[in-house]
């Protein structure tokens, strides 16, 4: 589904991936750890298509297609959903216009017609279901004013609705309370099938606990220093990055 | 070309949806300002003598006026000799009815969305429909009459109700208040006139659409509304005009009297011709509109939506006059491309416990000067008065430019004034999350915008809500790339 191919990029003449190689099939969940500051945000950025970030090298290739010459808003109508780090807040726009808008602009694309207020409203009531989120939240201004933990919600609360193909997780899990962590995983799993891939990132085993990865990936100084399997997530807990970076540090020099 | 400059260029040479001109055969009065003209115009229309002599003393008046020179505003000096003051399309003279009214002047305004035909109305709207000087159809009459409500043109109001006319006409803006309320006094050709009865609540919208049409004419019209005693009228006002290269000169004056226990609401979708994207041509609209609350509790409301004029200088204002009166101001002002637009209000606090609340939103793109102008003043004896003000400028880009002039004068030592001011700027991060999430730029700027300036669209009638959301979103095309 996803194939990254010696993905280079940087901010502002800094480099910040230094030759990223990933492949992510359907059905897959992948988890991708490592130090702050290594890069993990920056490749979701690059995947989502955030402007800043200049690709110097590589390619993606997403569901056959070329994902680094589609606009931001079509790699997400394509399926590509990012839950961010840190949600953006909208004054004045509700939740429920907001995702109105979005939907049925995904769906104009693939081809849909607009769902009328109706099916929009009933739609919504069965995802708010799945991640038990409070319909109060939704008619309040987006994200304005949420607590950490409600706009993590929101963000898993989203990608329910948009249905996506590859959702990436960029720290979801931060800022959950033990019962948010377990209600929005369990919501997570929900929606994986064998058409569907996950790229969760995170710091912390306890949110793979839930949603269990078939792979791990270790991020440092911008590229993928070591991947295993849930087992090594286990052994990254237990020991820290230390002897990873000592690895690849000696390695280099 | 970068590829946001191309989308830039691509969005920005979206033209103005009402910049067509229709030909049809006018009255019209030669170029020029003198007396002959406003005597012409005094006996085009059958006026009474009085009204003659009332536009002969403004027009005295104005000739030692200068024109003010104070606002945040830079256009070159407009040739007021250059221009025509009164342009009417040629029909039937009187019309009783809308069936006697030219298919062709339906036409014009069923292009612009409004329809005058009775039968296909908007629901619940009475319209007043002004093209170039005069007043095209009035619908609704028989509706609104049974209730003692009056609504028609100025004219008609003139030969109808010359007492009512008498009595208000100036009593809110005297016809010596500024030098364009002075030339509006002057040669104004018409505009509508509103009138409820003590007690009455108006069941529908009353609203009045103003198109100029015609080329070298400046339309000065005249809007009177006159709320007795415990009612209660919203009234609604739009306007389009032509794409012309030149600029074209627009100086209305608008006055709402109130009574004790009586409400006016007065809302505003202003749509002129901004000027094209060179700022070339665009109306320059000098307004001046002013409500008083003359008897206590009463409340003037004025919401504006302001979208086009290549220049705007207006400043609706309420004197709170009656104990416990309410004056409230609520705009969304948007210049993009070259406009400039120097708006705001001014709440004169004279009874006791009156109340004011301000909430400016401006919003600036391309290389446009926004100004927010307000004025709040409470006088000696205007106990307990209270104020709130919230100004807020959005950028979009760094071309642009947003400023605010408050002005404070307080004489009264109980007085609460509460200022608040915010600018901030179009943020990327809000663009990109709204991308991520499959909507386009240009809708997510629109959405942007809408809420910003939720708190002001809320107070708007809910079509008009509806149109001017459309508005605000067709305004900033092409702004962010
Ligand atoms: N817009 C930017 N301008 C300058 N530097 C940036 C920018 N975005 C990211 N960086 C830098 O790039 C590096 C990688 O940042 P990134 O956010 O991808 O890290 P991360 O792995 O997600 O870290 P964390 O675990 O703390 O979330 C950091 O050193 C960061 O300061
Ligand atoms: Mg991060």
């Amino acid at each position: 589904m996803l194939s990254i191919k010696n993905l280079h990029a940087s901010v502002e003449g800094t480099p910040i991936l230094r030759g990223i190689n990933l492949e992510v099939k359907a059905g897959e969940v992948h988890a991708i750890m490592g130090p702050n500051g290594s890069g993990k945000s920056t490749l979701a950025s690059v995947l989502a298509g955030r402007e800043e970030y200049e690709v110097t090298e590589g390619e993606v290739i997403f569901k056959g297609k070329e994902l680094l010459e589609m606009a931001p808003e079509d790699r997400a109508r394509e399926g590509v959903f990012l839950a961010f780090q840190y949600p953006v807040e909208i004054p004045g726009v509700s939740s429920t216009n907001f995702l109105r808008t979005a939907l049925n602009q995904v769906r104009e694309y693939r081809g849909q017609e607009p769902l009328d207020a109706v099916k929009f409203l009933s739609l919504m009531k069965e995802k708010m279901a799945l991640v038990e989120i409070d319909q109060k939240l939704l008619s309040r201004s987006l994200n304005e004013g949420f607590s950490g933990g409600e706009k993590k919600r929101n963000e898993i609360f989203q990608m329910a609705m948009l249905e996506p193909t590859l959702s990436i997780l960029d720290e979801t899990d931060s800022g959950l309370d033990i019962d948010a962590l377990r209600i929005v995983s369990n919501g997570v799993n929900k929606l994986k099938s064998d058409q569907t891939a996950t790229i969760v990132v995170t710091h912390y085993q306890r949110l793979l606990d839930y949603i269990v990865p078939d792979y791990v990936h270790v991020l440092y100084k911008g590229r993928i220093v070591k991947s295993g399997t849930k087992e090594l997530a286990l052994e990254l807990e237990e020991k820290g990055y230390d002897w990873i970076k000592e690895e690849v540090d000696s390695a280099t020099v | 070309m970068s590829k946001d400059n191309q989308i830039l260029e691509e969005l920005t040479s979206k033209e103005y949806e009402h910049g067509w001109s229709v030909n049809y055969e006018t009255d019209e009065a030669p170029a020029g300002l003198n007396e002959d003209i406003i005597r012409w115009i005094s006996a085009k229309k059958e006026e009474p003598e009085w009204l003659l002599e009332w536009r002969l003393k403004a027009f005295r008046t104005w000739l030692n006026m200068a024109e003010p020179s104070w606002a945040n505003v830079t256009y070159p000096k407009i040739d007021l000799q250059a221009l025509k003051y009164y342009s009417a399309p040629k029909q039937a003279k009187k019309t009783k009815s809308l069936n006697e009214v030219d298919p062709e002047l339906i036409a014009i305004y069923e292009r612009l969305g409004i329809s005058l035909n009775e039968q296909k109305r908007l629901q619940g709207i009475a319209v007043d429909a002004v093209l170039d000087s005069v007043s095209v159809a009035t619908t609704f009459k028989d509706t609104l009459g049974k209730l003692g409500i009056v609504f028609c043109s100025f004219s008609e109001a003139v030969k109808e109700h010359p007492e009512l006319v008498k009595k208000y006409l100036g009593s809110v803006v005297p016809m010596t208040d500024n030098y364009y309320a002075a030339l509006n006094s002057a040669v104004f050709s018409d505009g509508s006139f509103c009138y409820i009865p003590k007690g009455v609540r108006c069941p529908m919208e009353l609203s009045t659409y103003f198109r100029i049409n015609a080329a070298n004419t400046g339309q000065f019209e005249r809007t009177l509304i006159v709320a007795e005693e415990s009612s209660y009228v919203s009234y609604l006002e739009g306007c389009t005009a032509p794409q012309r290269d030149e600029n074209q000169l627009h100086a209305a004056v608008v006055e709402i009297y109130a009574a004790a226990h009586a409400e006016v609401k007065y809302s505003t979708v202003q749509n002129w011709f901004p000027g094209d994207k060179e700022g070339k041509g665009g109306i320059y609209n000098f307004v001046t509109k002013r409500g008083i609350c003359e008897g206590d509790h009463s409340k003037i409301s004025w919401t504006q939506v302001e979208t086009g004029s290549a220049v705007t200088w207006k400043y609706p204002s309420c004197i709170l006059k009656g104990d416990h009166s309410i004056g409230e101001f609520y705009s969304v002002a948007v210049t993009n491309n070259y406009q400039q637009a120097d708006t705001g209000t001014k709440m004169i606090h004279i009874g006791k416990n009156t109340k004011s609340r301000i909430v400016s939103k401006g919003i600036s793109a391309g290389k446009s000067q926004n100004s927010y102008r307000g004025q709040v003043q409470v006088m000696k004896r205007a106990d307990n008065a209270r104020n709130f003000s919230q100004c807020d400028s959005l950028l979009m880009g760094d071309r642009c430019g947003a400023h605010t002039f408050p002005y404070i004068d307080i004489n009264n030592p109980s007085a609460k004034v509460e200022h608040e001011a915010t600018t901030s700027k179009i943020g990327e991060d809000q663009i990109f999350y709204c991308n991520q999430r499959g909507i386009a730029t240009e809708d997510a700027v629109a959405l942007i915008v809408n809420g910003y300036a939720k708190e002001v669209l809320n107070q708007l009638p809910m079509e008009f809500a509806v149109e001017a959301q459309k508005l605000l979103a067709l305004t900033l095309e092409g702004s962010v790339g």
